[in-house]
């Protein structure tokens, strides 16, 4: 697959409102290129969501709902059921894929249940999580997704407490408990890593999960230019590693190779400064750099221990 | 004609057969007592083939009414049911069911909310969520449950309505009380319900986005819009029991006069509790009082013209609520919306207020006679003492036990 | 002159699909817009598909800035492997 070969149809179109610089978009741009149709979307409140359709303008090319925050999953569940109804009472042709596109705050958070519910009764949808690590909307709030030491400003950088105290919640581990037939991460900084996974997705015999790191600029306090570098960076260091979950099958897509300290992952975002200025907290770049590597090293072990 | 089928049904069961003879495309829904029956009995037809429906066994009310919206926003006919808690769990989905005006037919089996838990009948659960912009239709029996549920698909998939539809009835009273309901054939459902006919549904050839943001600059004339909708339903609806009745033989209306000719005083009444007041009503007419009532069916849109015309002419009128809105200037919100029709008339009786029966409290035909008590001084007096009474609870104040 | 109630679409469905083209979000560029030396260009395509806005249009075997919607955050210039696009001060010329 290259980049030549990708269609040139845009079903988001240009004119959204999202930031300029917006991991998001960049995102949610790579996604839809892997259809060869429009999806049928089912979007939670989120930045995507309310900078796409602002009255009366839509961005969307696609049929596309949103009702609510939570109940992301529980929507999709309803539109796939309708789907499959309709199809067999002969009202429907065609099989169109069901996208759901939901934030970190619509998936990790409040988010969780519908979308646990919808995973466990195999409804078959493709569910796309544009994670940002907090929630951006909103301005800036953390959620179960921001990792250790972040400044948000519900977890801010202050004289006593120094951002985050918690790490991030693994959400691949709870999606992958479901037994699903297809679940990874990706990055748009991999475009190809990403479509590759996308196709595996749509083809999938039941619900298939997708966990994209879509860089913040307004959130991680970084300039609009170093969103694609943030996401290399990211994998590079491990941060956010690269693979999928192919029916309990584990396999590292991307094995970076020279593993960069997090340091690199950490310095160029101004969610991190505290950790920087007035001085360097090595005690705080320490724990998590051994966190990094504890879950990447669980990680190998899994694609050894789920080898066939 | 050929005698139709009397069945022995409660009203859960009754609630479910008429859906399964309406043809739904999805169920999307979560037990709760006391409409569990329905679900089961919905799992059963399907189960067994009866019911060609996809029935997502959803994990929350919430996600219940989501996945009916995701469904009925694809075009399928959906469907739910729900009681107290339940309804609350799902009550910031409610006003985005009606705001998408999407045809969502939901029973609910009314139950009081907690706290304290309490899983007896009172209607808190859907007073409490009546500005959310569904048709509320409330029923006595069974066989009123069997005839409005199957109005009900009707009613919300007419085009000049499009709203959503909650289909009520009293809890274990009604839901648990095993009575024959005269069920219609299969064809006479079909003949009456036809296929759904979406409006700009999801639909790859002719993508709509629904759910955008809403800015100040338009949101009040979307709303407005809906207001509108909502509130000239009331003559589809009227149509539509009309042509139910022509069809079938069986004849209701939004409002339900028992007795009022010649009346003085009224009790005004909502659901199964009407059954014990008519009683009451009977006792009084023989002693020679001059006593009747008015059954209301529809709460949402409120039939205030049907209302005025029912009532004028009445000295004083006893409104039984089946909820206490806490704090509120007059007890209860069925109490509120009458005496508010009323208000500009010439002539307007004076209206009180009863709230009745909270949490399944047993109401009798004594509790009635109490509150005709009141009413017929009321009418000597030519004056309230009190906006409302509560009725069936010991103490100062109220109406016991 | 806006829509009343009536006029305004069913439930404030949004009825024409991409709508959003007609916004000119090319008027959000304070400072900086993207450039393409075209002789460097190569043709790779990475700007294309990292640019959060679709504003840079892919035509046959060369690309081209869509200004009518770029919001100038500099991702092409960064990212692109051969040098060919620069950020250039929005009052140069074109």
């Amino acid at each position: 697959m290259a980049l030549k070969s990708l269609p040139l149809h845009e079903y988001l179109s240009s004119g959204h409102r999202l930031c300029a610089g917006c991991g998001e978009g960049v995102t949610i741009r790579q996604i839809l290129k892997a259809f060869d149709e429009p999806p049928i979307i089912c979007n939670a409140t989120s930045c995507l969501e309310v900078s796409t359709t602002p009255f009366p303008y839509t961005a969307w090319r696609t049929p596309w709902i949103h009702p609510a925050f939570e109940c992301t999953g529980a929507v999709v569940a309803g539109v796939e059921a309708a789907q499959k109804a309709l199809i067999r009472k002969g009202r429907k042709k065609k099989w169109d894929v069901v996208l759901a596109l939901a934030g970190d705050g619509g998936t990790h958070d409040i988010g969780l249940q519908a979308l646990s519910g919808a995973l466990e009764r195999g409804h078959k949808f493709v569910y796309v999580c544009y994670t940002n690590d907090a929630y951006m909307n909103t301005g800036i709030q953390r959620s179960g997704a921001t990792p250790k030491a972040a400044w948000t400003t519900t977890s801010p950088a202050g004289k006593v407490i120094p951002g985050k105290t918690e790490w991030q919640k693994d959400l691949m581990k709870i999606v992958v408990a479901h037994d699903i037939p297809y679940a990874a991460t990706a990055s748009p900084s991999y475009p190809m890593d990403l479509q590759r996974k996308m196709k595996k997705a749509t083809q999938a015999d039941g619900p298939a999960f997708i966990l994209a790191l879509a860089p913040c600029p307004r959130g991680w306090r970084t300039p609009p230019h170093l969103t694609i570098e943030l996401g290399r960076l990211a994998v590079q260091t491990c941060m956010f590693p690269l693979y999928e979950v192919e029916k309990g099958q584990y396999r590292i897509t991307m094995k970076p190779k020279r593993k960069l300290p997090v340091e690199y992952y950490l310095r160029p975002q101004g969610r991190f400064r505290h950790l920087f200025t007035p001085k360097t907290r090595h005690d705080i770049i320490n724990d998590i750099q051994a966190y990094v590597d504890k879950k990447w090293q669980e990680l190998q072990r899994m694609e050894q221990l789920t080898q066939p | 004609m050929m005698a139709r089928k009397v069945l022995a049904l409660n009203g859960d069961e009754a609630a479910a057969y008429a859906v399964k003879q309406c043809k739904p495309d999805v169920i999307a829904a979560y037990p709760i007592t006391p409409q569990t029956i329905i679900v089961e009995r919905l799992s059963d037809f399907v189960a067994d083939g009866e019911l060609d429906a996809e029935f997502i066994a959803v994990e929350s009310e919430h996600s219940a009414m989501s996945a009916c919206i995701g469904a009925s926003a694809m075009g399928a006919r959906a469907y739910t049911a729900t009681a107290s808690q339940g309804l609350a769990l799902m009550y910031e989905m409610l006003f985005v069911a009606s705001s998408f005006r999407l045809p969502i037919v939901m029973s609910v089996a009314n139950r009081a909310l907690n706290s304290p838990l309490n899983i007896w009948n009172d209607m808190s659960d859907t007073m409490g969520a009546r500005d959310c912009g569904w048709i509320q239709i409330y029923n006595e029996n069974s066989q009123e449950v069997y005839d409005f549920t199957i109005q009900a698909f009707r009613i919300a998939e007419d085009h000049r309505v499009l709203l959503p539809v909650m289909v009520c009835h009293d809890g274990f009273v009604v839901s648990h009380s095993t009575e024959g309901v005269e069920v219609l054939s299969d064809g006479e459902v079909d003949s009456f319900l036809p296929p759904r006919d979406p409006v700009y549904p999801l639909d790859v050839e002719k993508p709509v986005t629904i759910g955008c943001v809403g800015v100040p600059e338009y949101y009040p004339e979307i709303k407005y819009q809906q207001e509108v909708a909502t509130k000239k339903s009331i003559e589809t609806i009227k149509e539509i029991l009309r042509e139910f009745n022509e069809s079938f033989g069986r004849s209701y209306g939004i409002v339900e006069e028992y007795r009022t000719d010649g009346a003085e005083v009224a009790l005004l009444t909502i659901g199964s509790i009407s059954g014990t007041a008519k009683e009451a009503v009977d006792e009084m007419r023989a002693e020679g009082k001059p006593v009747g009532l008015l059954k209301l069916r529809l709460f949402r849109p409120f039939p205030i013209e049907a209302l005025r015309k029912s009532l004028s002419g009445l000295k004083v009128v006893g409104v039984v609520d089946r909820h206490i809105s806490f704090g509120s200037c007059m007890g209860g919100a069925l109490n509120m919306e009458v005496r508010a029709a009323l208000y500009e008339m010439k002539d307007r009786p004076h209206v009180m207020g009863f709230p009745t029966g909270l949490g399944g409290r047993d109401i009798r035909v004594e509790h009635f006679l109490k509150i005709i008590d009141e009413l017929l001084m009321i009418a000597e007096q030519d004056a309230l003492e009190e906006e409302y009474k509560v009725v069936g609870c010991r103490g100062p104040g109220c109406i016991g036990p | 002159m806006l829509e009343t109630w009536e006029e305004v679409t069913f439930a404030g469905y949004i009825l024409e699909p991409g709508n959003a083209e007609s916004y000119k979000t090319g008027d959000w560029r304070s400072r900086q817009k993207p450039v393409i030396n075209q002789e460097k260009c190569t043709f790779c395509l990475l700007c294309w598909i990292y640019c959060p806005d679709g504003a840079i249009i892919r035509k046959e075997g060369e690309v081209e800035i869509d200004y009518y919607h770029c919001k100038g955050c500099g991702i092409c210039a960064y990212e692109c492997p051969s040098g060919a696009i620069r950020m250039r001060s929005e009052m140069e010329g074109e």
